[in-house]
């Protein structure tokens, strides 16, 4: 009899469904990927197929610019692969499109998590708990020291320094895919209907998230207005760009970013953060550790991140678990 | 508490000075005494609690969180009084209010070291991160947040609008939480008592004499001693020793401390005695010298015998009573010429007068001064009371010429603030023998002023042009340009690899026209080291 789930095993590459002959999430074209999520680290390019859900497959397409061997699923939806494996896709809170995908193989099951979160996210449906055998988790904030405080409180921060510095900008560093259309869509919900200035490269995939039914607001691009029209706004680009030549258009901006990592503050002052937002599209080590229970699998495997401490805790806590080294996955300015 | 920590939250994360003051000053402003007191003392490190150390937090830590996880923990964020505002386990939400920051200072003042862990540990849970980050900074004494202690008081000054001389001279008769102090900037009280308690006075301070068309006759020449300026003060049965910005320094200097009885305030020129280090046998040594004495708590008797300290006299402000700040320089210079048999020569000594009938004989004067312990001349106007800061057309010093190299940038790292998106701080390094038989460039300084804010931008250009290799927020470039670099004086180091320091670098043209090949080599530095 094969050991228990050795029909699913760690590479280098990725996680390898054996008998049916696929990937998730792998880190070098294969002949059929299932794709978690849109971002790059997790879905790469040049796949024969593959697999993952319309908006993931969207988001894809704009970066790659084809939609070859692209198969959408929905949530919910089972596959039936080769080998006697089922496929399942379900929210996993992320990002828009983002899914934790449910294998099945006689009897035993398994749920791979990708990146998750638990708090509620405007742009996507909510993470759903489902039991299993083996839980493959992230652990991008695996340190006891991650508690993401309250959205709320992270906008009304934003607001405030806005309110003070009606002559300067607030110029918010935030991840293109993901963060910036959940920063902008929670800024609408708390009341900021004036218009929300992007960085170029920003403008796409809030499109994007448009077409999929995500209402933003009026954007305008930085690049369409004189520097004196962007005092007293919102302006959005990515990390990178923060303190890059791009923001010298800017009116005197305050530099913001929107991060989990924020949450510590040797972080912030590195990047030359003036105004840090605990904000992250990533659970908590008390979403993991909270998760973790609620699943109750048998095994937990845990993939990128902090897993040392992680490990520690699930050691502590009498619960059976290994970490997986699984390459090419980022700490993503997230 | 909370305000408190606000305040502590916002500084950690600005960087302009204006703004940091403008923080302090509405935080003195809106709270209440003795809160504002204590966080006032708490910014000019006025504070000490010995019973809380941080191996007293890593305890607390270990009996609340496992210990893997804290050490993991610790080692991610790198600062153990942030590790542990983010790792105390959050309070079930009806615990007793925050504490007041005079109930914080309170309680931690009582601690004893039998007691620290428990009560540390209820001031704590009474805390939101932030406010256990405040009260763990603010408990080991080490704030490090950006602000300085005169940065503080000049807040306090603006926030009230008296001047911050006048909070200087106050500063040193008060203790924490000065009530006295708001009382008089706050509420318009009289001013706080200075008689016989040995205060600091504020400096006064000359202009660099550029193209300044002076009459020679109306001024007196002196040499600039190349130490640190001090103020010596004996009032009440106390002497204490100021450095420029009103740092109590007495502690490192207790042979100065003794050397003075009676009651006076001197301005001069705190310096070290020695053969060594090249100084005239028995008269100044180096700077180099000087610092090995700086910035000790405890003094042993070794360096008390190797480095023995003196100030060389250039002002009498106070003498018994009598203030004589309000005195022309020339009465108060007779009047210290005549202390001077009333002082230990060991320990003081007088800065002389420089006969020069015009600025010729000045400069040629100047130009051959081969002390090491010189600086430079300064100018004083005969007529000038004492007054604190920069007046102008008071006093001037007229430093030397500084030394000249030319040296390689081989790295640039972005600015802060208005200068975050350009490459403005530069390593630059010399050549370590013949470049043409594959020598390599030692780097040998780095300076980041010196430039028109034009060069700035062709500057941060080039390092983008340029950039060979990339660490973390630094850029190699391709060592193709060439900075002359100025510089007061260099000495040996075993801090750094090519061995050598410089004091003041500051990058004095860019030599777009010259080859990286002549630059200069690092003997040539090194035959410049004040010997």
């Amino acid at each position: 009899m094969p050991a228990p789930f050795a029909w699913i095993r760690a590479e280098p590459n990725g996680l390898h469904v054996i008998p049916a002959d696929c990937w998730i999430d792998p880190a070098r074209p294969v002949a059929r990927a299932l794709v978690t999520h849109g971002h790059g680290d997790h879905a790469r390019g040049g796949h024969g197929e593959t697999i993952a859900t319309l908006a993931t497959l969207a988001i894809m397409e704009l970066r790659y610019e084809t939609r070859a061997g692209a198969v959408p699923v929905e949530y919910g939806e089972t596959l039936r692969l080769k080998g006697g494996v089922a496929a399942t896709f379900f929210p996993a809170g992320h990002v828009l499109g983002s899914a934790q995908i449910l294998l099945e193989r006689a009897g035993e099951r398994v749920v791979v998590t990708g990146d998750y979160k638990r708090r509620a996210d405007p742009t996507c449906p909510p993470f759903e708990v489902l039991s299993c055998d083996v839980f493959i988790t992230e652990a991008t904030f695996g340190l006891p020291v991650f508690c993401h405080p309250p959205v709320a409180g992270e906008i009304a921060k934003l607001r405030r320094a806005l309110d003070d510095h009606p002559d300067r900008c607030v110029l918010v560093g935030a991840y293109a895919l993901g963060k910036a259309q959940r920063l902008i869509a929670e800024l609408r919900a708390a009341g900021h209907d004036e218009p929300i200035f992007l960085h170029g490269a920003m403008e796409r995939m809030c499109r994007l998230y448009e077409a999929f039914g995500v209402d933003l607001g009026e954007l305008r691009l930085v690049s369409d207005h004189a520097k004196d029209a962007l005092r007293g706004g919102i302006v959005i680009c990515p990390p990178g760009a923060l303190n890059d030549r791009w923001s010298r258009r800017l009116p005197d901006p305050i530099t913001a970013m929107a991060s989990g990592w924020m949450r510590v503050r040797q972080r912030a002052r590195q990047r030359n953060v003036e105004l840090p937002l605990v904000i992250s599209d990533h659970a908590d080590w008390g979403e993991l550790t909270r998760t973790i229970e609620e699943v109750n699998p048998a095994e937990t495997w845990i993939t990128h991140g902090r897993e040392e401490a992680l490990l520690r805790w699930c050691q502590l806590n009498q619960r059976r678990a290994r970490a997986l080294a699984l390459v090419g996955y980022e700490d993503e300015d997230d | 508490m909370e305000a408190f920590a606000a305040l502590v939250d916002a500084l950690v994360y600005t960087r302009s000075r204006n703004e940091k003051l403008r923080l302090i000053a509405r935080y003195l402003q809106h709270t209440p005494d003795p809160d504002r007191g204590w966080a006032l003392a708490a910014l000019t490190g006025a504070l000490g609690f010995p019973a809380v150390k941080a191996s007293t937090i890593r305890n607390l830590m270990m009996e609340r969180v496992d210990p893997v996880l804290w050490v993991l923990s610790r080692d991610f964020v790198g600062d153990t009084a942030e590790t542990a505002s983010l790792l105390w386990p959050e309070g079930d939400g009806d615990a007793i209010p925050p504490p007041s920051v005079g109930e914080a200072v309170e309680t931690l003042g009582r601690m004893t070291r039998l007691s620290v862990m428990s009560e540390l540990a209820r001031l704590l849970d009474r805390l939101d991160a932030n406010g256990r980050y405040a009260l763990l900074k603010l408990a080991t004494g080490a704030m490090r947040i950006g602000v300085s202690a005169r940065l503080a008081k000049t807040a306090f000054a603006q926030a009230f609008a008296v001047a911050v001389e006048d909070v200087e001279e106050y500063w040193h008769s008060l203790e924490p939480p000065f009530a006295p102090l708001f009382a008089w900037a706050a509420d318009g009280a009289p001013p706080p008592r200075t008689d016989d308690v040995p205060v600091f006075r504020p400096f006064m301070l000359a202009h660099a004499l550029d193209e300044v068309a002076i009459d020679l006759g109306e001024y007196v020449a002196e040499w600039k001693w190349d130490g640190i300026r001090v103020q010596v003060v004996h009032a009440g049965d106390a002497t204490r020793l100021y450095s420029r910005t009103g740092d109590d320094i007495s502690g490192s200097f207790p042979e100065l401390v003794e050397a003075l009885a009676l009651p006076a305030v001197l301005d001069g020129e705190l310096l070290v005695r020695g053969a060594h280090q090249g100084g005239e046998s028995g008269g100044a040594a180096s700077f180099n010298a000087l610092q090995q004495r700086l910035g000790r708590k405890t003094v042993s008797a070794k360096m008390l015998a190797e480095y023995p300290a003196f100030v060389r006299l250039y002002d009498l402000l106070v003498l018994g009573k009598e203030d004589l700040r309000v005195l022309p320089w020339t009465e108060r210079r007779a009047r210290l010429e005549a202390l001077m048999p009333h002082l230990p020569p060991e320990r003081f000594d007088l800065s002389p007068v420089i006969a020069a009938d015009d600025f010729g004989q000045l400069a040629e004067i100047r130009a051959g001064a081969r002390d090491e312990a010189i600086e430079g001349l300064m100018l004083k106007r005969k007529d000038s009371p004492y007054l604190a800061g920069r007046k102008t057309g008071l006093w001037y010093k007229w430093k030397r010429d500084p030394l000249l190299v030319d040296c390689v940038l081989m790295y640039a790292q972005r600015g802060n603030g208005k200068r975050s998106s350009f490459y403005s701080d530069f390593t630059f390094g010399c050549w370590d023998g013949d470049p043409d038989a594959g020598a390599e460039l030692l780097p040998v300084g780095k300076a980041y002023f010196g430039f028109t804010d034009e060069e700035l931008k062709e500057l941060d250009r080039y390092v983008r042009n340029h950039t060979v290799n990339r660490f973390g927020p630094v850029r190699e470039t391709d060592r193709s340009l060439v900075f002359e670099v100025a510089f007061d004086s260099v000495h040996a180091s075993k801090r750094h690899k090519s061995g050598l320091a410089m004091r003041f670098p500051r990058i004095s043209r860019i030599r777009w026209d010259k080859p990286a090949e002549e630059a200069d080599r690092i003997e040539a530095l090194r035959a410049l080291v004040s010997a």
